[in-house]
């Protein structure tokens, strides 16, 4: 037997973790004031986390239109793989809540953000992930002003889930939103449909093909302030993301009690991502899109509209799809390339690959 | 692409229909096979461009929908035992059983995967020695090769973790069983090309003289389509009935001749049931005895598992032309693409859910 020598005190100091998430970083004590310390403060070095408090301050911007109303709304954000080409859940996670509330017109104002860490997440991962949420905020001129961590045990999530709340400013004479849609309304896209879906599949590895082709992630706060500037009456906003283009017209023809024509041979669709839909038997009228925005507007302004967004650099595959009309309230339209009609029905569930 | 555009071309589909409105003087009723194809026309909205006098019926090749709901619960029974992964084409996850489908299996704690092809699956069983993997290998003529083929490759890496649950339907056998049918009313067939790519068109002439009917094989783009229309309303005007090939580009006479050997290899005809049909004679494909330790049915004690098809769903007679989907007293109500009865609403192959997604009865017309 080997003999055990005893070299004064053997209590071993605690190991530092500051390679990977552990529990500890969750528990609220030192391990979590370290991960903010030294990781998210380093990145979002805004005044409102500094001072340390339960909640952050966001003063309101003293030329704000008065009066006015307040946009919320929060996204969780889940996606395999973190990071995808043109992207990742960071980007994703900034881009999704400003959009949301950008789509009221207003302006943003201030983002939370809650992380739940699988533990063993490499610490190097999301200190990419939080520099990429940075970036993203100062592209769209937000600041994060609260934020929150917890871990969860390994297998319990997924690497890492976030959650982004914001808010925006909505001066009172903007009225905006999906019940807004008139008859004789045009119908406007600000790029190509189905991107960020298909890189997402593609990224996973399991598409069989390779498939060119980037996220089109991105804030569209500072597109829609162009297309309100220069057409003022616009009626909706939407970004037509997880069920894409079909399922967010159809939301809006039952908000206004209208319906929507589109011509098929009007819609945007990069060829590698229509050749993947093609494949797969998927249609890109219901790919995710995370950085494209509906604009319907009065036909007088649709011209303005178009312009406005063809100069800017998220919007210049713009294009008019179609007109807002009275009858058939409820439903979405589509001429077809070679002239027939059909009903553009809501993404029913999962979009599943078709068999032949 | 650029190609496909050509075969969506405004121009020549007008040319087309041009043509079929000019030569049309009768009521004909044309059947297309494959489901790819239904969806396809309802899709494009080809029917509403026809002349009123050609009405097309909606036939059996949808696999998904074909494939009988007892297969489907011993699907569902394999796909939780413990130490399974079941694998299977995507829309197969949403086709219900008596009780529950592969989702409410997948949310329970069974292992379900999505792949886009069976090799996919030999490369699961391969990664996963400890586990059993299956691999839900349905479809007609088309899927055949891909699905002998990972049994192939599976017997070659001496996998023995590996197997298949088969419901292979064959085109021909459900051809006679419609057009032997004392209510049959289909006067002319849009034979399925892709399944044609596999097994050639050689089957077709015996069917066209014992029924007197035209046969014209056809592809899936809308001219594809148009052309195919076409064709069989030219034989249909003239009184013949031959067997023609609208998608030259893809099909030849003999097909593909290494992939009939492969699939002669490891299948064998079988008689099988049909959803909503019911027995066809010598209408399947089933493993041959000597690949038995691929076959899922075999592995797996299911073989008590016995059920029955809904009463309300007329999936058999929309499958077979005799009813059109909104002809269902439960079409769009009871039965829609999230709460499916029959296997024709869950597909987006199948007549119903092609009905429910770019029609619904009327409303685009």
């Amino acid at each position: 037997m080997e003999t055990i020598h005893m070299q004064g005190p053997v209590c071993p100091i605690p190991l530092k973790h500051n390679e990977t998430i552990v529990m500890g970083h969750g528990a609220g004590g030192k391990m979590s004031q370290e991960l903010i310390r030294d990781l998210f403060q380093q990145v979002f070095d805004y005044e409102a986390l500094k001072v340390g408090n339960d909640f952050g301050l966001v003063p309101l911007p003293a030329d704000l239109p008065r009066p006015g109303r307040l946009a919320v709304s929060t996204d969780m954000h889940m996606v395999t793989p973190l990071f995808f080409p043109g992207g990742d859940i960071g980007r994703l996670a900034i881009c999704g809540t400003v959009n949301d509330i950008a789509m009221s017109g207003g302006i943003p104002l201030a983002l939370t953000a809650g992380f739940i860490l699988e533990e063993g997440l490499p610490m190097q991962t999301l200190a990419q992930v939080a520099a990429s949420m940075r970036a993203a905020a100062d592209e769209a001129g937000v600041q994060i002003a609260a934020g929150d961590t917890k871990v969860a045990e390994k297998g319990s999530a997924d690497q890492l889930f976030i959650n982004t709340a914001g808010v925006a400013w909505v001066p009172d004479d903007i009225r905006i939103g999906g019940q807004y849609a008139r008859p004789g309304d045009k119908v406007l896209v600000s790029g190509t449909l189905g991107d960020h879906g298909i890189a997402v599949l593609a990224a996973r590895g399991e598409l069989g093909f390779d498939a060119d082709v980037e996220s089109d992630v991105a804030p569209l706060n500072h597109l829609i302030a162009a297309v309100l500037a220069a057409a003022p009456h616009t009626h909706v906003l939407r970004d037509p993301t997880r069920g894409g283009l079909g399922t967010s017209l159809n939301e809006i023809t039952h908000q206004a009690k209208v319906s929507i024509w589109l011509d098929e041979n009007r819609l945007p669709v990069k060829p590698v991502v229509q050749a993947a839909c093609e494949m797969l038997g998927f249609d890109p009228l219901y790919i995710a899109n995370e950085g494209k925005l509906i604009v319907i507007c009065p036909a007088e302004e649709a011209d303005a509209a178009l312009e406005a967004m063809r100069s800017h650099p998220y919007g210049q595959g713009a294009a008019l799809l179609g007109e807002v009309r009275a009858a058939d309230p409820g439903k979405v339209l589509l001429r077809t390339l070679i002239g027939g009609t059909r009903l553009v029905d809501s993404l029913s569930g999962e979009i599943l690959p078709r068999i032949c | 692409m650029e190609l496909l555009r050509h075969f969506r071309s405004p121009d020549y589909a007008r040319a087309v229909l041009d043509e079929l409105h000019r030569i049309t003087t009768r009521h004909w009723v044309i059947m297309e096979i494959c489901g790819g194809q239904t969806h396809a026309i309802m899709q494009y909205g080809i029917d509403q461009l026809l002349p009123e006098k050609i009405e097309l019926v909606h036939g059996p090749g949808c696999p998904v929908c074909v494939t009988p709901l007892e297969l489907i619960d011993k699907a569902l029974a394999i796909a939780a035992m413990p130490n399974v992964i079941f694998t299977s084409f995507g829309d197969m996850l949403r086709v219900p059983g008596s009780h529950q489908d592969l989702f409410s299996i997948r949310a329970a704690g069974g292992q379900v995967k999505t792949v886009y092809s069976p090799l996919d699956a030999v490369k699961i069983a391969r990664e996963n020695p400890d586990k059993e993997v299956v691999f839900f290998a349905i479809g007609f003529e088309t899927t055949a090769p891909a699905n002998v083929m990972a049994v192939i490759q599976a017997q070659n890496l001496g996998l023995t973790n590996f197997s298949i649950l088969v419901s292979q339907a064959l085109v021909p056998p459900a051809m006679h069983a419609i057009l032997g049918s004392p209510e049959n009313r289909v006067q002319g067939f849009l034979a399925a090309g892709h399944v044609c790519s596999i097994m050639g068109t050689q089957e077709y002439p015996p069917v066209a003289e014992q029924y007197r009917i035209p046969i014209v094989v056809t592809g899936f783009e809308p001219l594809d389509l148009l052309n195919g229309i076409l064709m069989t309303v030219r034989q249909l005007e003239a009184g013949t009935c031959e067997v023609h090939n609208a998608y030259p580009r893809v099909v030849t006479q003999e097909g593909n001749l290494p992939a009939q050997a492969m699939i002669r290899k490891v299948y064998q005809v079988c008689d099988r049931q049909w959803r909503g049909i019911g027995m066809i004679p010598q209408s399947g494909w089933c493993l041959r005895p000597e690949y038995g330790a691929f076959d899922a049915e075999k592995k797996f004690d299911v073989g008590h598992i016995q059920t029955q098809e809904s009463e309300i769903c007329i999936s058999g007679e929309v499958l077979q032309g005799r009813k059109k989907p909104h002809q269902c007293p439960a079409f769009g109500t009871l039965c829609t693409p999230r709460t499916p009865l029959g296997a024709t609403m869950v597909s987006s192959e199948g007549a119903c859910a092609a009905y429910y997604n770019f029609s619904r009865s009327g409303i685009a017309e």
